[in-house]
C-alpha cells in the first residue's frame, strides 16, 4: 500500500475534473492523425526509393537515364510544383484572415500549377513509352516509372482534394471543419514536395551523373 | 454470343472456373450455401435486418466494431483450422504407396490459405478487436480518434476476408505459400488467378489494418483522461501503442512488394522477374520488413493482456512496470531490424548474417526480462486459478520452449541447416499458439464479462484449454523432431515411411485441439444459454485493477458518464482503496459521433473492385473505382457526424446502473 500513503490522505480527491460543454473528441487529434498517415505515406516512398535504388542500374541492355531524361523539361516541372507549395502557403494566409475569395482564389492558382506539373509528367510517360523506354523495358525503368508514377498520381488525387474544397469552402465558407481540412490538405501538398525534391536529386540528377 | 463479347463482360470467368468436378469443394460449397441461406433466413424471419444495420454494421462505437472484429476472427479461426486438419490429414496418410487423398494443387492452395487466413484475418482482428473495445476504456475515452475511420477499417477487413472466402469456389486460391514469394508468385509462373485473389484480399485488408493503427495511436496520443501521463498508462496501452506504431511502420512495405508484385502480374513491369533486370530477393526484403515485426504487431499486444491478467490475478501492482514498458518499446526497435533472419541462405555474406542473428538473439533480453516480471508478479501474490490466469500459466510454459528455439534458429550456421524445414514450422507455430492464441483466450475470457455482462462457461472452458494445451504439445512435438531430422516443409507426400508415427501423432494432437476449439465454442454457446446464472452486475468481477471496470458491464455508449482523473498506475484501483463514491448528479449531456453506412458501402464497392480486377472484368472495375470515389468525396460532404446524448438520458442509465450495484449489495 506504499502507493497510498505517498498522498496526503486528508486531502480531497479530484476523482471527476470539471468538462468543458462538447467535450469527446479531443482537439488536434486529426491534425496528429493526418501527421501519422504522411509519415506511413513517406515510408511507402521510402520501399520505392529502396527499390529503384536497388534497381537502377538494371538496365537490362535498355536505354540509360542519360540517353532518356530530359532535365531542362524535368527542372521547369520542378519549378512549377515548388511554385505551387508557395502559392497553397499564400492561401493558407488567407484562411488565417479570414477571407474566402483570396483563399479560394490562391487555391486556384496552385490547382493550375499541378495541373501543368502532371501534364508534362504525362508528356513525359508518352514521350519515353513512344520511345520503346517503357516500364516494361528493364528494371531500372520499372522502377523508374513506378516511383514516380506513385508521385504523380499523389498529386492528381490532391488535386481532386482541391477541387473538393473549393465546392465545400463556397458551400459552408471557412468554417473550422473546412480550415481543418484546408490545414490537412496543405501538410498533404508540401509533403508532395518534399518527396519530389527526392525524386529529383536521386532519381534525375544522380541518374544523369551516372 | 461470341467469345470477344463474353470476354469482354466476363474478363476470364467462364463456367470452369466453379470447381463443380472436386467433390471436396463441392460438399463444402453446398454446406456454406446452406448454412448462409439458413442464418440469413433466420435473420430474416426474425426481422434482425434493422437492427443488425442500425445498431452493429453502421456503427462507430469502438466496443461494438471491437466485438464484430472478434467475431470476424473466431469465424476465420474456424475455417483456417479446417484447412490445417486437412493437412494434417493429408500429412499422416500421405507415405510410401500411398499419395493421400489430397492433390497437390489442392494441398497448395490449403497451405497457403490456412497461413494467409491464421495472420491475416484470424490474429490481426482479434488483435485489433481486443485493442478496440479494451484500450479506449482503460483511458478513459469515449470512443477512438476517428470513429468513421475505425468502421471503416473494419468493413475492409471483412471485404478482404471475403475474397478469400469466394475463392473457395470461384477460382482457386495462391498455391504458393503464405507469403507468395517472387518469381513463384509472378505471372509466368502462376497464369492463374490465385496469386491475384491473394493480393487484392490483402491490399484491402491492409489498407484497413493501416487505416486502424493510425486511429488507434492518434487515440492513445490524444484521447488519454487527465491525469493519465505515459508512465501511468496501463501496461496494455503501452503494448497496444507500440504495436500499432509498428502498424504505421510495416505496412507500408508490405503495400509497396503487393503493390509492385501487382504491377508485374498486370502491367509487365519486372520488378521481380528472372529477365530483364529483375531482383526477386527484393521481394522477400520487403515482404520480411513487414513480415518480421508483424509478429510483434501480434505478441505485443497479447503480451499486454498476460501483464493485465498477471496482475489481476495474483492481486499485485505489476512487478517492474516501468521495466515492461522499456522492454516493449524496445522488442518495437528491435523488431525492425532482423528481417533478414528469414532468409540467412539468400547469401548476403557473413557480416549482414551475423548483425542480423546477433539482432535476433538481443529480442530474448527484453521478452526475457518481462517472463521474469510475470514470475515476479506472481511471487508472494495471492494467485487465484481462474481461466484467464490458467492461460497464463499454460502460455509461460509454451512460450519459453519457443523463444529457445527461436533463438536456435537466429544463429546463421544452424540455420542453414534448419531452414525451409518443419522444426522452423514447429517454431513459429510454437510461439504463435503458445504466445498469441493463448494471450487472445486469456483476454477474451477475461474481458468477455466486460463487453456482455456475463461470463463464458467456465467448465467448457476449461474443456478449450487442456484441449489447446495438451492437443498444442502432440500435435507440434512430433513436429520438432521429424524438422530436426530434415523433413522440409510445404510438402503433400513424403517417401520414407518410417516417418508416418510421427505425422499420425501430430494428426492427433490436431484433433485434441479440435476439442479445445469446441470447448471454447462451447462455453460461449452455454455462457449464452445460462447467462442468468453467469451474469455479474457489479462491472467488476475480477477485482480488477484498471478503468475499464470502473465502468458498467457492458459499457454505457458514452463509456464514462464523467471523465475521470487519473492519480496513479491502476487507476481503478487506486479509486477503489481510496474510498471512490459514484457522483448521483450533475450529468451532462454527452457529445457523441453519430453512425454511417459508408464504411460498408465503400467496402462493398472495393470488393467488388478487388474481384473485378482479379477476373480481368475491367468495366466492372472501373465502375466500382468511380463508385468509391464518388462514396468516399460524397461522405465528405456530410458535415453533420455527431449528436448529443441529452443529460437525462444520461442520469437514467446511470442511476439504472447505481440500483443494480445497490441491490447486488456493491
Amino acid at each position: 500500500m506504499s502507493s497510498l500513503t505517498r498522498d496526503k490522505e486528508t486531502e480531497p480527491v479530484i476523482w471527476h475534473p470539471v468538462e468543458e460543454e462538447g467535450h469527446g473528441h479531443g482537439g488536434g487529434a486529426t491534425l496528429i492523425g493526418f501527421w501519422i498517415y504522411l509519415m506511413s505515406d513517406a515510408l511507402i516512398f521510402a520501399a520505392l526509393f529502396a527499390t529503384f535504388g536497388v534497381l537502377s542500374t538494371n538496365y537490362a541492355g535498355g536505354p540509360q537515364p542519360k540517353e532518356i531524361f530530359d532535365l531542362p523539361l524535368v527542372a521547369l516541372n520542378t519549378g512549377l510544383l515548388l511554385i505551387s507549395s508557395i502559392t497553397f502557403g499564400f492561401a493558407m494566409l488567407e484562411m488565417q484572415a479570414n477571407r474566402i475569395g483570396g483563399t479560394r482564389l490562391w487555391l486556384i492558382i496552385t490547382a493550375l500549377f499541378g495541373v501543368g506539373f502532371i501534364g508534362i509528367e504525362l508528356y513525359e510517360f508518352s514521350h519515353l513509352i513512344a520511345e520503346g523506354a517503357g516500364p516494361q523495358r528493364s528494371a531500372f525503368l520499372s522502377a523508374f516509372f513506378t516511383l514516380v508514377g506513385t508521385h504523380g498520381l499523389h498529386v492528381t488525387f490532391g488535386l481532386i482534394w482541391i477541387v473538393v474544397l473549393l465546392v465545400q469552402i463556397a458551400q459552408r465558407g471557412l468554417i473550422v471543419e473546412n480550415q481543418r481540412r484546408l490545414i490537412c490538405l496543405s501538410m498533404f501538398w508540401h509533403f508532395l514536395d518534399i518527396i519530389w525534391i527526392g525524386v529529383f536529386t536521386f532519381v534525375y540528377l544522380l541518374g544523369v551523373l551516372r | 454470343m461470341n467469345d470477344a463479347l463474353l470476354k469482354t463482360i466476363f474478363g476470364r470467368l467462364t463456367w470452369e472456373s466453379f470447381p463443380l468436378h472436386e467433390p471436396i469443394l463441392l460438399v463444402t460449397f453446398i454446406v456454406v450455401i446452406l448454412l448462409g441461406a439458413g442464418i440469413v433466413g433466420a435473420v430474416t424471419y426474425f426481422r434482425l435486418w434493422g437492427w443488425l444495420w442500425r445498431d452493429w454494421f453502421t456503427s462507430v462505437d469502438h466496443k461494438k466494431i471491437g466485438i464484430m472484429y472478434i467475431i470476424l476472427g473466431i469465424i476465420m479461426l474456424l475455417r483456417g483450422f479446417a484447412d490445417a486438419l486437412m493437412m494434417r490429414a493429408q500429412q499422416a496418410m500421405a507415405f510410401g504407396a500411398n499419395e493421400g487423398y489430397l492433390p497437390s494443387h489442392h494441398y497448395d492452395q490449403i497451405c497457403t490459405a490456412h497461413g494467409t487466413l491464421m495472420i491475416f484475418f484470424v490474429a490481426i482482428p482479434l488483435v485489433v478487436g481486443i485493442v478496440n473495445f479494451v484500450m479506449p476504456l482503460q483511458i478513459g475515452a469515449r470512443d477512438v480518434a476517428f470513429p468513421f475511420l475505425n468502421n471503416l477499417s473494419f468493413w475492409l477487413t471483412v471485404a478482404g476476408a471475403l475474397l478469400v472466402m469466394v475463392s473457395l469456389f470461384v477460382g482457386e486460391f495462391a498455391k504458393t505459400g503464405w507469403l507468395s514469394y517472387a518469381p513463384l508468385a509472378g505471372i509466368e509462373y502462376s497464369p492463374d488467378t490465385g496469386v491475384d485473389y491473394y493480393l487484392w484480399a490483402l491490399q484491402i485488408a491492409g489498407i484497413g489494418t493501416t487505416l486502424s493503427g493510425i486511429n488507434m495511436v492518434a487515440t492513445i496520443i490524444k484521447m488519454r483522461a487527465p491525469g493519465m501521463t505515459m508512465m501511468k498508462m496501463p501496461v496494455f496501452v503501452w503494448t497496444a501503442l507500440c504495436s500499432n506504431v509498428l502498424v504505421v511502420a510495416i505496412f507500408p512495405a508490405l503495400t509497396v512488394a503487393f503493390m509492385l508484385l501487382m504491377l508485374d502480374r498486370y502491367v509487365g513491369t519486372n520488378f521481380f522477374t528472372n529477365d530483364l533486370g529483375g531482383n526477386p530477393m527484393m521481394y522477400w526484403n520487403l515482404v520480411w520488413i513487414w513480415g518480421h515485426p508483424e509478429v510483434y504487431v501480434l505478441i505485443l499486444p497479447v503480451f499486454g493482456i498476460y501483464s493485465e491478467v498477471t496482475s489481476t490475478f495474483t492481486g499485485k501492482r505489476l512487478f517492474g512496470y516501468s521495466s515492461m514498458v522499456y522492454a516493449t518499446v524496445v522488442i518495437t526497435i528491435l523488431s525492425y531490424i532482423v528481417w533478414l533472419h528469414h532468409f540467412f541462405t539468400m547469401g548476403s555474406g557473413a557480416s549482414v548474417n551475423s548483425f542480423f542473428g546477433i539482432a535476433t538473439m538481443v529480442i530474448s533480453i527484453p521478452t526475457g526480462a518481462k517472463i521474469f516480471n510475470w514470475l515476479f508478479t506472481m511471487y508472494r501474490g495471492q494467485i487465484r486459478y481462474d481461466l484467464p490466469m490458467m492461460w497464463v500459466i499454460a502460455f509461460m510454459l509454451t512460450f519459453v520452449v519457443g523463444g529457445m528455439t527461436g533463438v536456435l534458429l537466429a544463429v546463421p550456421p544452424a540455420d542453414f541447416v534448419l531452414h525451409n524445414s518443419l522444426f522452423l514450422v514447429a517454431h513459429f507455430h510454437n510461439v504463435i499458439i503458445g504466445g498469441v492464441v493463448f494471450g487472445l483466450f486469456a483476454g477474451i475470457i477475461y474481458w468477455f464479462p466486460k463487453a456482455f455482462g456475463f461470463h463464458l462457461d467456465p467448465t467448457w472452458g476449461k474443456v478449450g484449454f487442456w484441449g489447446w494445451v495438451i492437443g498444442y504439445w502432440i500435435a507440434w512435438t512430433p513436429i520438432y523432431i521429424v524438422g530436426l531430422m530434415g523433413v522440409p516443409r510445404r510438402v503433400n507426400y513424403i517417401e520414407d515411411a518410417s516417418l508416418q508415427p510421427y505425422f499420425i501423432v501430430a494428426a492427433i494432437g490436431a484433433l485434441i485441439i479440435l476439442v479445445g476449439i469446441l470447448g471454447f465454442v462451447m462455453s460461449i454457446v452455454m455462457g449464452i444459454v445460462k447467462r442468468d446464472k453467469l451474469r455479474d452486475v457489479t462491472g467488476d468481477p475480477w477485482n480488477g485493477r484498471t478503468l475499464e471496470w470502473s465502468t458498467a458491464s457492458p459499457p454505457p455508449a458514452y463509456n464514462f458518464a464523467f471523465t475521470p482523473m487519473i492519480h496513479d498506475l491502476d487507476a481503478w484501483y487506486d479509486m477503489k482503496s481510496r474510498g471512490y463514491e459514484r457522483p448521483v448528479e450533475g450529468y451532462r449531456p454527452i457529445h457523441m459521433p453519430r453512425n454511417t453506412g459508408a464504411g460498408v458501402i465503400l467496402s462493398a464497392l472495393a470488393l467488388v473492385f478487388g474481384f473485378a480486377m482479379i477476373w480481368y472484368i475491367w468495366w466492372l472495375a472501373a465502375v466500382a473505382l468511380l463508385g468509391l470515389f464518388i462514396v468516399a468525396i460524397g461522405h465528405t460532404f456530410n458535415y453533420n457526424r455527431d449528436y448529443y446524448i441529452p443529460s437525462e438520458d444520461v442520469m437514467q442509465i446511470e442511476s439504472q446502473r447505481l440500483q443494480a450495484l445497490k441491490s447486488a449489495g456493491a
